[in-house]
């Protein structure tokens, strides 16, 4: 996400950073690769230009001509405007009482809207909330049925009731199936109330915004079930359309809040920096990926952070904290001071730091890191070979790997779909991080603590590249070359 | 023979069509041009997701006529500006590829939710419709219903499909459906795939396997490798288009949901930077809704572009 247009933006500070002090001609030319920037990101044009005239007024005021770091102020601004574009943040979602709290989907076909029901149930589900989730998607052939393991798939998580509403006898050939939906949503509300769900979700067909009969189908929707929230899902990757649909589905629906659907691509977030400003209606989550725990909130602050490539460790660490387990990371950091790290642990720790998300996504919220990885081929599938790799080795292999011969690392690398080079290569970079660890390991206290931090990053991790030093001597870095050989 | 399938579904570009006499039509017509007018057509060129490159470059040879004389009237404008899109984006053939010897096999592969599913039952309805057999391979084995949705097309299209059960191995379902294909002697082969990002590397390589797979059952296949893009998307299908050529080798664009008030601008860019041409439209979720590309009706449809808000 946001990517190329946070390099956009370093590019535009260091060079105003080159210049000393700041003309309004200077800060001109700048405005001019920022706007060209945000439209290469599909930031709609309209936005585009209020926000360099904004920044435009404050930037040439005395403040920044004065200033002895023009640059910094500059992107001080920058990052300022851009808060105010994308905020103020869409607060929390409350729930009513009694319930259910019925929350409406919407939005343009394709866009993402059955799977981020079953992420948003999952998300109630983590709050401790009972949720029903009801298919009033009767045009798309096997709509009712996707939701349906969408939704069985969050239920099986445990924890709080999840279960699905559907009706796929209503399901009808297209433009036959409008009105029946209102059906399905009043008697999904009626179940939902009768079984007392905290929160009922009502998944609904993608419509175009200039489908009339269609747009009134939502609204009759919207009044049959008096929906306390109405979500539109848009996909992160529209281009200049995407406000113009958005405007015509909260015209007609005064939508609550938008989620923009598949913000995990490589799109530089137009639609993201675009929305609120247009539509009024606050962006309150973005989808990451396909599995239900793939939803984050949006935080207008740190998005702007990542844009600006400020980074956003307070998502990291918030990830993390979702990721590690505290006796897992104390047992880790035990054995590593002990010198008892085995490639076993290597592998658990590859897999939490996996659950963390893709590893150019964890990278990229590392200040300075986004701009540094833009070029860099951070391919996960790397991890995964090396995931096979140590797959493929018996336990007694994990324990000792000196008892590695020819014969048995022929037999891994077939395992493991990888060459024998690939393993040999794992094998020496991990026994040099045991080494090291033990030379660690005999350090004391704080040091070694902070010493032990950084190695954990670094065998897991692949080692994170900081600015200026894109090189690493992990074990992923070196599987990379040999792959490009 | 072939291409008389298409040639049924030549009804012009009708509903995208209809918003001509758009701002562009209003802005141009019966006026002669400036400064500002032109600075406007490339506002509008933008808004039409053209991209800020292509735009740029389209109205810089506007103005080089402009200022030349050799373009002064509104008119006029509009004509230089069709051919300069249409040679972008339209001088490449938009016929479907026919094996020599059938079955021809057409794959069709995209992100997720850009209507690829929706394409082929389009696809299949067209070819059907001019008397073709046609077999459906449901190789999206990994999105929940996939396997059904594609299943309740060929029912109701009366086309037979290949399918592996929810989560099996696509390149097996594959493997299946071209020796089926053979087998039965069917005219063309339509793959569905799993929707997947262009970024998601492991599955673009599932996709070069799948590729790899035809190949080695008949010789020369795919024979057409399409690439859904959605109308609605930005500059990122530029990406996209880079991305699914390298694991895919796309041989032509599925330019869906022209239906809407989106114009799909950026494949004229695709057209421009990778040679990739459009091959076919989609203007509704019914197998109807599908039409052969056409140049000049689509530029015409792109220059009535409404101003966006704000
Ligand atoms: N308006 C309109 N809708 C379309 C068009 N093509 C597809 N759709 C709709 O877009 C939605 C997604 O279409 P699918 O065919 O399921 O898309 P897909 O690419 O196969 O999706 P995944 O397999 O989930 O990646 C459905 O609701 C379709 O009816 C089109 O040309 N116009
Ligand atoms: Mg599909």
């Amino acid at each position: 996400m946001f990517e190329g247009l946070t390099r956009r933006f370093q590019d535009t500070y260091r060079d105003l950073t080159g210049k000393g002090r700041l003309s309004e001609s200077n800060v001109r030319e700048a405005l001019a690769e920022v706007r060209t920037a945000l439209l290469e990101a599909d930031v709609e044009q309209g936005v585009a230009d209020s926000f360099c005239n904004e920044v435009l007024s404050e930037a040439v005021g005395e403040r920044v001509t004065r200033s002895l770091k023009p640059g910094e102020e500059f992107i001080g601004i920058v990052h300022q405007k851009l808060v105010e574009l994308m905020g103020p943040p869409a607060g929390t979602i409350s729930l009513v009482s009694p319930g259910p709290t019925v929350v409406l989907m919407c939005g343009l076909q394709g866009s993402g809207k059955t799977t981020t029901c079953g992420k948003l149930a999952q998300w109630f589900r983590k709050r401790g909330q009972t949720v029903l989730v009801a298919a009033c998607d009767l045009q798309r052939p096997a709509a009712v049925e996707q939701l349906e393991q969408v939704v069985m798939g969050v239920a099986a998580l445990g924890g709080s009731r999840v279960a699905f509403h559907g009706e796929p006898d209503q399901c009808a050939e297209y433009g036959k199936a409008v009105g029946a939906a209102v059906g399905v949503a009043r008697r999904a509300l009626a179940k939902a109330k009768a079984d007392k769900f905290d929160v009922l979700i009502l998944d609904t067909a993608g419509r175009l915004h200039v489908d009339a009969a269609l747009m009134n189908e939502l609204e009759s929707l919207d009044r049959a079930v008096e929906a306390h929230m109405r979500l539109l899902v848009l996909d992160a990757m529209t281009g200049q359309d995407a406000v113009r649909s958005a405007k015509a589905f909260h015209e007609k629906l005064e939508v609550d809040g938008v989620i923009l659907s598949k913000f995990d691509s490589d799109t530089r977030g137009g639609a993201a920096i675009s929305v609120k400003r247009v539509t009024g209606a606050p962006l309150r989550f973005v989808g990451v990926g396909e599995k239900p725990d793939d939803l984050e909130e949006f935080h207008p602050e740190r998005a702007a952070g990542r844009i600006l490539g400020m980074g956003d460790v307070v998502s990291l660490v918030e990830r993390a904290q979702e990721a590690v387990k505290e006796e897992e990371a104390a047992e880790l950091s035990a054995k590593m001071a002990e010198g008892r790290f085995t490639l076993d642990d290597f592998l658990k720790q590859l897999k939490t730091i996996r659950r963390m998300g893709p590893l150019k996504q964890i990278l990229g919220m590392l200040p300075g890191v986004g701009s540094a990885l833009s070029g860099i081929d951070m391919e996960d599938g790397k991890l995964d070979r090396i995931e096979a790799m140590v797959g493929s080795m018996t336990r007694k292999e994990r324990a000792d790997l000196d008892c590695l011969n020819r014969s048995r690392v022929k037999r891994i690398s077939t395992g493991s779909g990888s060459t024998e080079n690939d393993v040999n290569g794992l094998v020496k970079q991990f026994g040099m991080m045991q080494k090291m660890m033990k030379q660690f390991g005999g350090m004391a206290g704080a040091g070694k603590a902070a010493a032990m931090r950084q190695m954990a990053a670094a065998g897991a991790g692949g080692g994170f590249p900081t600015r200026g030093s894109t090189r690493t001597a992990s074990p992923a870095a070196g599987f990379k070359k040999r792959k490009n050989r | 023979m072939f291409k008389r399938a298409w040639g049924a579904l030549r009804q012009g570009l009708a509903k995208t069509a209809d918003a001509l006499g758009g701002k562009l039509r209003a802005l141009l017509h019966g006026r002669r041009l400036d400064a500002a007018t032109l600075d406007e057509v490339e506002r509008l060129l933008i808004s039409a997701d053209v991209g800020v490159k292509a735009a740029a470059e389209l109205t810089a040879s506007l103005r080089a006529e402009f200022a030349a004389g050799t373009v002064e009237r509104g008119e006029d404008a509009i004509e230089h500006l069709k051919k300069a899109i249409c040679a972008r984006c339209g001088g490449r053939s938009t016929a479907i590829a026919v094996a020599e010897r059938s079955p021809t096999v057409i794959l069709v592969v995209g992100i997720n939710g850009v209507g690829k599913t929706t394409s082929v039952a389009k696809i299949a309805h067209s070819l059907r419709s001019s008397g073709k057999s046609v077999l459906l391979a449901a190789a999206d084995t990994f999105r929940a219903g996939a396997v059904k949705q594609l299943t309740i097309w060929s029912e109701r299209l009366g086309v037979d499909i290949v399918r592996g059960k929810d989560g099996a191995d696509p390149a097996s379902v594959v493997f299946d459906a071209a020796e089926a294909a053979v087998a039965r002697g069917v005219d063309v082969l339509l793959v569905d795939t799993a929707g997947r990002l262009h970024t998601q590397e492991h599955l673009m390589r599932q996709l070069t396997k799948l590729r790899s797979v035809l190949e080695r059952k008949i010789p020369g296949a795919p024979h057409e490798t399409l690439l859904v893009i959605d109308a609605t998307s930005g500059q990122n299908a530029i990406r996209q288009a880079e991305l699914f050529s390298k694991a895919a080798g796309v041989t032509g664009i599925f330019l869906a949901k022209l239906d809407g008030t989106a114009k799909g601008g950026v494949v004229v860019a695709i057209g421009d930077e990778m040679g990739i041409p459009v091959k076919l439209v989609g203007t509704g979720e019914t197998p109807e809704d599908v039409q052969p590309f056409d140049p000049a009706s689509f530029v015409e449809a792109m220059l009535g572009a409404p101003e966006g808000p704000a």
